[in-house]
């Protein structure tokens, strides 16, 4: 624990990276307490009498010669009730307490722990005397919102026998609740909360394979490039493609129990708007207000940027906290690219040798190391629980041959490319069809064909073999332009227009449009292509493709999901397809 | 009293090293009596045991290593903050040039000014109108918000920014009076300079403009100081005096190289096109101060204006902004040769809180609606001219041909305006509707019915 008397001193200070010596050198990623202000830091490396330490906050004032204070422990976040629907920074601070201690502005060197240690919370006990309990298994519950039950759990290294529990009551997260004896008679005491390290992974028993996929009520997702719980995906995209719409998209309407949404050198606004809206909005299944399964981490684009680096773990280990106690997790990180670049500005200030666009050699294996806590697993007790993380990229220059693109691609199994020219046409969410993919549709194939209708595979099938002969025909409407296209080939064109426009693409801030349940996303597939095999069937008679299109039957099919959002009945839909095929057919008879 | 240090260890570019330094702290300022007895001023920028690296703010030229005295004056660089800013002009360091002597400071601000915390933001959701068509019709500006000007050399964005400044007025509040502007100019010619303070002058704006001005010829850690100086009195007017503050930094370019510049001196490892890698952190640094903060009268609305390299939007420069602002005005190099004015090329524009800000209960019910069906048929246009070109215009089918004309249409009549023209919101939006109806009535699909029958004047289809 940090004294007062400490032989450690500052030597040298070049922005977030300060040099400390004045004893033997300190462990590695352990934290320190750094100047007379007491600055947050964690040491990054050491050598002979010298050790490295990042600080996470803004080293103006800091002199050298002042003192360092070593904890010797590495850097942890304490879990417990009290996370969901708050705001955190980087390193697991509250910001609404921050906010009422410092005021509008955030002011340096205030220590607050990550919960309110005074609240009481409201506690059931699972767990007696003389019960025999082991790591990960929950041992009390407390209502945390009206959407999650905070289930506390035994540390995983710990496990004994239960000693001097207390009865269900109100109780803070410090206060303990029960002791676990080992066999040695050691005592350790259970409180709501625990600490863990953020850079270390929290152990389960197993993994499991990822056979379902994170509803998302979102059409080009859901349909075309889902991604499976546990799983993990990558949207890279330039700026203004609309990256973090489709993160708050996903925050808001995907089926995951939990989200941990990390704003990760994003802008400020953006977090302001995510706890207003996500109050107000509530969630389709349960009617509560979404920020009631919501935990947000925000390290803004212009708070310090060695917080940035740390942030992604701290969200992680949130995830994976919830994850043990058998929740389905989604982590949104916005975006990865910040977090790089925070690594790579730091390891400019450390000499390192630089490797690709400077970017530290290590780059690759740190995205790894955070990719791969993703995933479905089977919990220290039993129970399935997942972490879904959902990764933006900011690529420099919309170029995806940079590195950080590059090596999360390596990482990741379902990729959403945004793409800037559909972006200037409105066109969203701006997910390209031709570059995207999703390695997990395979896997998840048994359980659509379960929920969404045996007849998925081959709609979507289809739909993507139209999609891509519109993009070759492309090429010959271009020089020559779609008049002289045969009508076969023009309803082709006619079709692919439909499915993008109608279906691709998706209004997020339309009341109906923002999220689509899976039925009617079937709906729409099966009433698109039940008009092209009608149309299909007109054209090969010799009827111009003209008549069926001036009946307005493709313009009303596209703007069929707004129908559908506000409750029609598909079949009223199916029944404009057929009488328009039907007028037209009649006309020609 | 202070020590004062005699002799400098090394000189190199814009910083100077003392050897046996003892109790400085990082970012405090220093002051530096040369030779012949004039004053330089410095901050500390690296610490390495004994040995101190200044940044020195006007240059090291005419600094020699032995006759060289360095007192450290124990605090970080402060601005002198008060309401006798307005009308006021300063030098990039906050020291004032217009011969009018120091204004009298209510207090003096550390320039780095910390971050808002998001939690105290307030959502801007406020729209200000400009007047300018394409800039109100689908790349609104909203109160709080930072929206560059991505532009090219010789392109007319001082002529833009100098008639946002005139014409902006907000919808439904009666506090034109608490109006103010910031003028930071950074490495801008002296004749740009005169453009804005003549314009301000003649518009009577002048008294409401604080400036802060950093000249092409000026030195560039000056340069890089001038934005913080020039925000921290944004903030200062905003959130103490309750101003409505938009501030007009120009060039972001200049500034950018300054900094380049200033990294490659204290020999950092070079980023994308030598840029430093933690340019993202220090533009955002700047960036980021603009917004409104809950319980706070006043607002900070940014308006960076950058010329982007070669007209390449995938520079750095303008990359990086783009990720950190609200969206960006993107002027074309195409519109100005066809002697539209002013030339925003509407499908790259954007604007990120656009969305939360119009409509219903903001601007007119309609305007989303006409916003996004202007991108999406205005986006249909490159595809018919692509192809006009290749098989002539008259080859075209009766739908390219449409498209041709509203392409035509609305960038002569709707985005073109003059330069003391200001539209109101209606007749913006009621001429983008006219242009509308040029289509057939289908080729509408991102609008429903229910707005088209009360918008839509065209007979076709």
């Amino acid at each position: 624990m940090e004294t007062n008397n400490t032989p450690y001193y500052i030597y040298g200070i070049n922005g977030p990276v300060i040099r400390v010596r004045g004893g033997r050198s300190l462990p590695r990623m352990s934290l320190v307490y750094v100047g007379e202000q007491r600055l947050f830091g964690e040491v990054v490396s050491s050598a002979g009498d010298e050790s490295v330490v990042q600080i996470y906050e803004d080293s103006g004032g800091l002199s050298s010669g002042e003192p360092v204070f070593p904890t010797m422990e590495p850097m942890s976040i304490r879990l417990g009730p009290g996370l969901v629907g708050g705001i955190f920074d980087g390193i697991g601070r509250p910001l609404s307490q921050i906010e009422r201690l410092a005021g509008d502005f955030i002011s340096k060197g205030i220590n607050i722990g990550a919960l309110d240690e005074e609240k009481k919370w409201s506690v059931r006990m699972l767990v007696h005397d003389g019960d025999t309990v082991h790591g990960g298994q929950p041992f009390a519950v407390t209502e945390e919102s009206g959407m999650v039950e905070h289930r506390s759990m035994v540390p995983p290294t710990l496990s004994g026998t239960i000693r001097d529990a207390v009865g269900d009551g109100n109780y803070t997260v410090v206060e303990p609740l029960a002791y676990v004896e080992s066999e040695r008679g050691e005592r350790t005491p259970l409180t709501l909360s625990q600490l863990w390290p953020v850079r270390t992974p929290r152990p389960f028993s197993r993994r499991l394979p990822i056979d379902r996929p994170l509803v998302t009520g979102q059409r080009v997702i859901d349909t075309l490039f889902p991604v499976g719980k546990g799983g993990s995906a990558a949207i890279p995209g330039p700026f203004g493609a609309g990256k973090t719409v489709v993160q708050h998209q996903l925050a808001k309407w995907s089926d995951a129990d939990m989200i941990v949404y990390l704003g990760c050198g994003e802008r400020g606004n953006e977090m302001t708007q995510v706890l207003d809206e996500f109050r107000e909005l509530r969630d389709p299944r349960s009617g509560r207000p979404l920020m009631e399964r919501t935990i947000l981490i925000a390290n803004t684009s212009n708070m310090p940027v060695a917080a940035r680096e740390a942030s992604i773990y701290t969200g992680m280990t949130i995830a994976e906290y919830y994850r043990d106690m058998g929740y389905h997790v989604a982590l949104m990180a916005d975006s990865t690219s910040r977090w790089a670049e925070a690594l790579r500005e730091i390891s400019g200030r450390l000499e390192e040798m630089p490797a690709e666009e400077s970017f530290p050699a290590y780059l690759p294996s740190r995205l790894a190391g955070f990719y791969e806590r993703a995933g479905y697993v089977d919990t220290l007790s039993d129970m399935e629980g997942s972490v879904t993380v959902i990764g933006a990229v900011s690529p420099q220059g919309g170029d995806f041959s940079e590195p950080v693109t590059q090596n999360t691609q390596r990482f990741v199994r379902c990729f959403w490319a945004l793409d800037r020219s559909l972006a200037y046409a409105r066109h969203f969410p701006s997910i390209n069809w031709n570059t995207s993919y999703s390695e997990y549709y395979n896997d998840l194939l048994p359980w659509y064909r379960k929920n969404f209708g045996e007849d998925f595979p081959e709609l979507r099938e289809r739909i993507i073999g139209l999609l891509n002969e519109e993009t070759s025909l492309n090429e010959i409407v271009k020089l020559i332009g779609s008049d002289v296209l045969p009508d076969d080939q023009k309803l082709i064109i006619e079709t692919a227009r439909v499915i993008r426009e109608g279906f691709l693409q998706q209004n997020a801030f339309h009341e109906h449009d923002t999220y689509m349940v899976p039925a009617n996303q079937m709906a729409m597939l099966r009433l698109i292509l039940h008009l092209y095999d009608g149309a299909r069937q007109l054209v090969g008679t010799g009827i111009p493709l003209r008549q069926l299109v001036e009946t307005g039957i493709f313009a009303d099919l596209e703007r069929m999901k707004f129908g559908l959002g506000e409750g029609t009945d598909p079949a009223e839909f199916e029944k404009q397809v057929d009488d328009a095929l039907e007028q037209v057919r009649r006309a020609n008879a | 009293m202070r020590i004062e240090y005699t002799g400098l260890a090394e000189i190199n570019g814009s910083l100077i090293a003392l050897d046996d330094v003892e109790g400085v702290a990082y970012d405090e300022l220093a002051e530096i009596t040369l030779r012949d007895g004039s004053r330089r001023h410095g901050r500390v920028i690296l610490i390495d045991g004994k040995r101190v690296v200044l940044e020195v703010f006007e240059g090291t030229s005419g600094i020699d290593l032995k006759e060289t005295g360095t007192r450290f004056l124990g605090k970080p660089m402060t601005v002198a903050l008060s309401e006798e800013l307005l009308g006021r002009v300063f030098d990039g360091t906050g020291r004032p040039i217009d011969g009018l002597g120091e204004i009298y400071a209510e207090e003096r601000r550390d320039i780095n000014g910390p971050a808002i915390n998001p939690v105290s933001r307030e959502y801007p959701q406020s729209c200000i109108l400009t007047g300018i068509s394409s800039i109100d019709a689908t790349c609104s500006l909203i109160r709080g918000q930072k929206l560059p000007i991505f532009s090219g050399a010789g392109l007319a964005h001082n002529e833009l920014a100098a008639q946002i400044v005139r014409q902006a007025h907000v919808i439904g509040t009666g506090d034109e009076a608490k109006f103010v502007i910031v003028f930071c100019a950074m490495g801008i010619k002296n004749d740009t300079a005169d453009f804005f303070r003549r314009d301000f002058a003649e518009s009577g704006a002048l008294g409401r403009t604080v400036m802060f001005l950093n000249m092409a010829s000026d030195p560039i850690i000056e340069r890089i100081l001038a934005p913080r100086c020039a925000l921290t009195a944004a903030e200062y007017l905003a959130f103490d005096r309750g101003y409505h503050v938009l501030v007009v930094m120009t060039d972001m370019t200049f500034y950018c190289e300054a900094l380049r510049e200033f990294s490659s001196s204290k020999g950092e490892i070079p980023s994308r096109k030598g840029y430093p890698s933690y340019m993202y952190s220090d533009l955002a640094s700047l960036y980021e101060r603009a917004g409104l903060i809950h319980g706070k009268p006043g607002s900070v609305t940014l308006m960076p204006i950058l010329t982007m390299p070669g007209d390449d939007i995938s520079h750095p420069i303008p990359d990086l902004t783009g990720y950190i602002t609200e969206g960006q005005i993107v002027l074309s190099r195409d519109l100005a040769q066809k002697g539209v004015y002013p030339p925003v090329g509407i499908l790259p524009s954007l604007s990120r809180l656009m969305k939360d800000g119009t409509g219903k209960g903001f601007t007119r019910d309609d305007h989303p609606d006409l916003s996004n069906q202007l991108f999406a048929s205005y986006s249909e246009v490159s595809g018919a001219r692509s192809l006009a070109t290749v098989i002539g215009e008259d080859e075209l089918s009766q739908r390219d041909k449409l498209y041709l004309k509203f392409g035509n249409e609305l960038e002569h009549r709707f985005i073109n305006q003059g330069m003391y023209e200001p539209r109101s919101l209606d007749e913006t939006l009621d001429l983008g509707w006219r242009l509308l109806s040029i289509l057939p009535r289908s080729e509408l699909s991102r609008v429903s019915d229910k707005v088209l029958d009360a918008h839509y004047t065209g007979t076709a289809g």
